[in-house]
This record gives structure tokens, sequence and C-alpha cells, in this order.
């Protein structure tokens, strides 16, 4: 069988989709991309249904399939090369059998993809493909695994698209929550005015947010019954630094939330890397519901939004053999 | 009958933009526990359009739902509705229950907060292992990880908080306790809560036919046995639990 062979893996490359849904009442999460954006766009890049993809957290790794097919790299912009050519970050491509693709580190952003052409061809797990690392479901890939092929019937290559800016942090459109109230006045008007920073701690499930003085703390926190959690709940915990909940989160916590993130901003969250600057602004359901209909109707027009990728001649190293204008040949023979 | 210390249960609230909870009591009671399950029960039985996942937690219902396609408005219309159509405090609790004995390797390594949860509960550290270990309690609500359960409801004296901070990672088995709960763990996580025993209990285990060990409404007594006892139920597929039919 066909497949993509794993070189070389950065520490954290797993197998994603859109997650389970239907196992919440027996605390499975959903999980699935921490980027989903991501996951449209390299779908719309080879002009195929959302399926799977290699999620990249932070690092890529070294890859090569025994067979030609196709790639789209999409999600944070990571340097990638195949054979030692530069490839072109959120765009589709050819990758001929036996090349190498090698793709490096996040040069902003968390969450880099690699989607080939008609999928992994892997058994469903509870309803999915997806690895959800904090239920022990799939795992983290390392050099050595191969990931079967499923038969690609696209062709489409060299398309390039603008993705939405969200590499580095921003605002975040919020939603109260059950507790919110719980949080003084002016403590909830200090978390729309200051920035917090993106700490180190964060995975799949969440990030920490560090505000940059006093805390969110509340005294009275420490015993409300644990209740249903839902991926953008921001959750403090006693030491008053904010948890921001994504898709592979717990499905119950007993911390206190003083908002919940809309869905259209998740992406935003996920690839908000460390140290990266997030600022809150609460929004009524009206505009909530505005902007999860202008969230759809940009992933469902994404595949109108790509461009041929135009190669950069500087970036060509076989430039010479290309018949650039018809009737002109070998460089040598002009000179 | 509603919730005595919180007459304005039951309550529906929305959570983020597409859940809605329907709260059935402020703190854990077993009424609101058992109205939680019932309503949840009623609910999947007959789906309104545009409901895409229904759980339950402690004392509340939840559901989540496309809100493009189903408004707010017109699914709490329905679900107030379905409230008044009986009393769900009063509901029967599932049927299929089981009565789970779960050996338990109390303090030590297997509860290195054993002496703390003690403390904050106000006994010596042998007096808790006699107390926890002789608690019949519940399984009311599966949550936070997968199979994971709460249950309830212990004494008084365990109505303990949680943590300040965080213990940075617990393994799959730990038994741990705030507010009159335990919590057993089927995944190696962070919590807010004191370990203060350990089982070697398969809750979770994806490659089986039967992937979760409990259900909610199941009851469990986490017996005390000794260290030296922990690798024969770390061996054992069942972790050396006893399991008999309650209805």
């Amino acid at each position: 069988m066909s497949g993509l062979e794993i070189l070389q893996a950065g520490p954290g490359v797993t197998v994603q989709d859109m997650g389970r849904s239907g196992y919440l009442a027996l605390g499975l999460s959903r999980g699935g991309a921490a980027d989903r954006l991501a996951l449209a766009e390299g779908a719309a890049l080879l002009r195929q249904p959302v399926g799977t993809a290699l999620e990249l957290a932070g690092f890529g790794g070294r890859f090569r399939a025994d067979v030609p097919c196709r790639i789209a790299l999409s999600g944070a912009p990571m340097r990638a090369t195949l054979d030692g050519a530069p490839l072109v970050w959120n765009a589709s491509h050819r990758m001929p059998a036996g090349a190498v693709l090698d793709i490096g580190g996040a040069q902003s952003g968390v969450y880099g993809y690699l989607t080939v052409g008609g999928g992994f061809d892997l058994p469903e797990a509870l309803g999915a493909r997806s690895a959800h690392l904090s239920a022990g479901l799939g795992a983290v890939l390392e050099a050595g695994d191969t990931l079967p092929l499923a038969q690609d019937t696209g062709r489409t290559v060299g398309q390039v698209l603008a993705p939405l800016p969200r590499f580095d942090g921003g605002e975040l459109c919020v939603l109260p929550s059950l507790q919110t109230t719980m949080f003084p006045d002016d403590m909830r008007a200090r978390f729309t005015q200051e920035a917090f920073r993106r700490d180190s701690r964060g995975n799949r499930m969440g990030i920490r947010i560090l505000p940059p003085g006093e805390g969110y703390g509340l005294t009275s926190g420490q015993t409300i019954v644990s209740e249903v959690i839902t991926p953008g709940d921001i959750q403090i915990p006693g030491d008053g630094a904010p948890y921001i909940l994504l898709y592979e989160c717990q499905t119950t916590g007993g911390y206190p939330r003083i908002g919940t993130v809309i869905p259209a901003d998740l992406p935003r969250v996920a690839q908000a890397a460390p140290g990266a600057e997030l600022r809150f602004r609460f929004v009524t359901r009206e505009e909530a519901l505005e902007a999860e209909a202008a969230h759809r109707r940009m992933i469902d027009g994404l595949p109108g939004t790509t461009r041929p990728l135009i190669r950069d001649p500087a970036q060509m190293p076989d430039l010479l053999s290309y018949s650039l204008i018809s009737g002109v040949t070998a460089g040598e023979e002009l000179s | 009958m509603p919730d005595e210390l919180t007459p304005d249960c039951p309550r529906i609230a929305p959570i983020g933009l597409d859940g809605v909870i329907v709260r059935f009591g402020e703190t854990l009671s077993e009424p609101a526990n058992r109205a939680a399950l019932a309503f949840r029960a009623a609910v999947e039985r007959d789906m309104p359009e545009g409901v895409e996942e229904c759980s339950t937690s402690l004392v509340s219902t939840y559901l989540r739902f496309d809100p493009l396609h189903l408004s707010l408005e017109a699914l709490t219309t329905a679900l107030e509705q379905r409230l008044s159509a009986e009393d769900w405090y009063a509901a029967p609790l599932p049927e299929g229950r089981r009565l789970l004995r779960i050996p338990t390797v109390y303090g030590g390594d297997f509860g290195p907060q054993l002496a703390e949860a003690a403390q904050a509960a106000g006994m010596q550290a042998d007096a808790a292992v006699e107390a926890l270990s002789g608690a019949r309690v519940r399984v009311s609500a599966i949550g936070f990880a997968p199979g994971q359960p709460y249950l309830g409801t212990l004494p008084e004296a365990w109505d303990i908080p949680r943590q300040t901070g965080l213990t940075p990672r617990v393994p799959a088995g730990a038994l741990v306790v705030a507010i009159r709960q335990f919590v057993l763990f089927s995944v190696t996580a962070p919590t807010g809560w004191r370990q203060v025993g350990r089982t070697a209990a398969p809750l979770f285990r994806p490659d089986s036919d039967a992937p979760f060990l409990l259900r909610p409404g199941d009851e469990v007594i986490f017996d005390a046995v000794e260290a030296g006892a922990w690798d024969r139920l770390a061996a054992d597929p069942k972790g050396g639990i006893v399991t008999e039919p309650l209805t």
C-alpha cells in the first residue's frame, strides 16, 4: 500500500480532522484540529472535502511518499523545502515519489498543517481519525511511522491563498459565561482593557494567558459545582491566570469562567504563540451570530479565493530546463 | 419538587454561542442530579431539530446546537415546555445500575495528599481512610476525561475546597477528593483536587467492545487494600473489581 513515511518528526505531529461528536456524555470531548480554519484552507487548496491532515505543533519534520502525491501547506507558516527547493506556504504542490519534504519550525503562530490529496486511509476510532492526546486516543507520530494514503481522484495543485491573519494574537470576541457576573465590575472592566500574554504553558487542550499585573482569582471560586465546558471558555483557576480552552479540552470543570471566546476566533487562540498579545472584547449574542455566519461564509468561499501559484524564477534552481518563452531554449546559445 | 436552596431552578442558560444548560440546582444534591439524568434521557428520546449533542454534568443537562439553524429563543421555549410537563426531581434513576467494589491503595505514594486532605476534613489519616473506604457513593456524572466518574455524596466533613494551584499531573487511576465528592482519574491529567489513593480501574479502553466501565447511576465502594496488593491489581485487566447488579 502506498504511504507517507515520516523520516523525522517534531514533538507534536498528529493526525487531525474535525473531531468526534456524540461522546461528550461519556467524558470524551470533540477534539480535532486546533485550527479548523487551516484544515479547511488545506482542503480548499487541493479542491477536496475537509478530511484528515497532519497537524504540526510548532515544528514539522521530514516526509517522503513512495508514490507521487499532492500536498497542501496551511496554518502557521513554516519553512518548507522539497528535495531542497523552497516551497511556498499556504499553497498546494505536486510531490514526486521519493522526494523529501522538509518542514521546519513555525515562523509565527503554532500549528502548521500538511494535507495530502485524498487524505489518509486510516480506520476510525469512536467515529473519527484524529488523535485525542488527553484521552489517550491515537498518539503523537514518530520517525519510522508510515501513514497509508487514500486514493486521490483530484488533480488541482499550484494554488495559493492569503490566509486570514491570525498568527500573532490580537483581539478576541467574548460572550458572557455562567459565572461572568461573579467577577466584580472593576475586574470585568480591567479584563477588557489590558493586554494578556500567551504563557509558555499550553497544548491542544488550552492555553494559559498572563495578565500584566494583578490576577483574576475569585476567593469564592473554589467551590463552584462542576459544569460542562465548551471550547472557548476562559477559566480562572485559583492562581488568577486564565486558561482559554480549545477543542481537546476536558468536558467538565469547576473553575469560574469569565467568558467564552466565540468559535470564529478560536483559530486565533490556537495560533497564539508564547509571548503573543491577546485582548478581549465582550460582544452581544447578535454580534456573535453575525460573526459566526460571516466565518462560515468565508470558509465555504475558500475554494473561490485561491489563485494560481506563480513561481519565483529566482528560486528555481532548474530554471534553464524550463521553456520560458516559446522558441527560446538553452541560455548559452544566446551569449 | 425543585431544589429548596435554589427556588429559581430549573433554569435555562446559554453557554457559549452554541450551547444551553438546563440547571436543576446550584449545588450538588441527589434530586438535582436525578433530574439532570432523567431530563437528558427524555431529550435524547426526542431530540429537537438542530440539536447536535446532549450530555449531563452533576446538576445540569447540556445541549449543543447549531445557532444558525435553531435560535436560542426557540430552543428555550421548547425546553421550558418539556420542563413543566413533569416533576423531574422525582424521576426514576436509570435502569441497569450496578455496585462496583474497587480495591484502592490509600496514602503513601498512592495517595500523596491523604494527610493534607484528612487535615482539611478535620481528622487523622487513619480515620480518613476508614471514612473514605466505608462510603458507598453514586456515579453522579461522567466527565472531564473519557469514562471518568464524579462520585458522591461523601459525609459533610469532606466538604473541602479544591487546592489553590494545580497538581501538574496525577496518574490514571488516581482517586482525588474535594467538595464531598470523589473523582477517579481515567487518564494522566493535571488537577486541583487532592489525591488520596490509587486504583487500577480500567475506566476507558478505546479498543474494547465496552470502552466505558462506569455509567451514571452506578454505585461504588473504594475498599482499602494494602500497598503490597498493587502489583496484583495492576496486572489484572479488571483491576480487581467485583461487580454485582443493583436494579
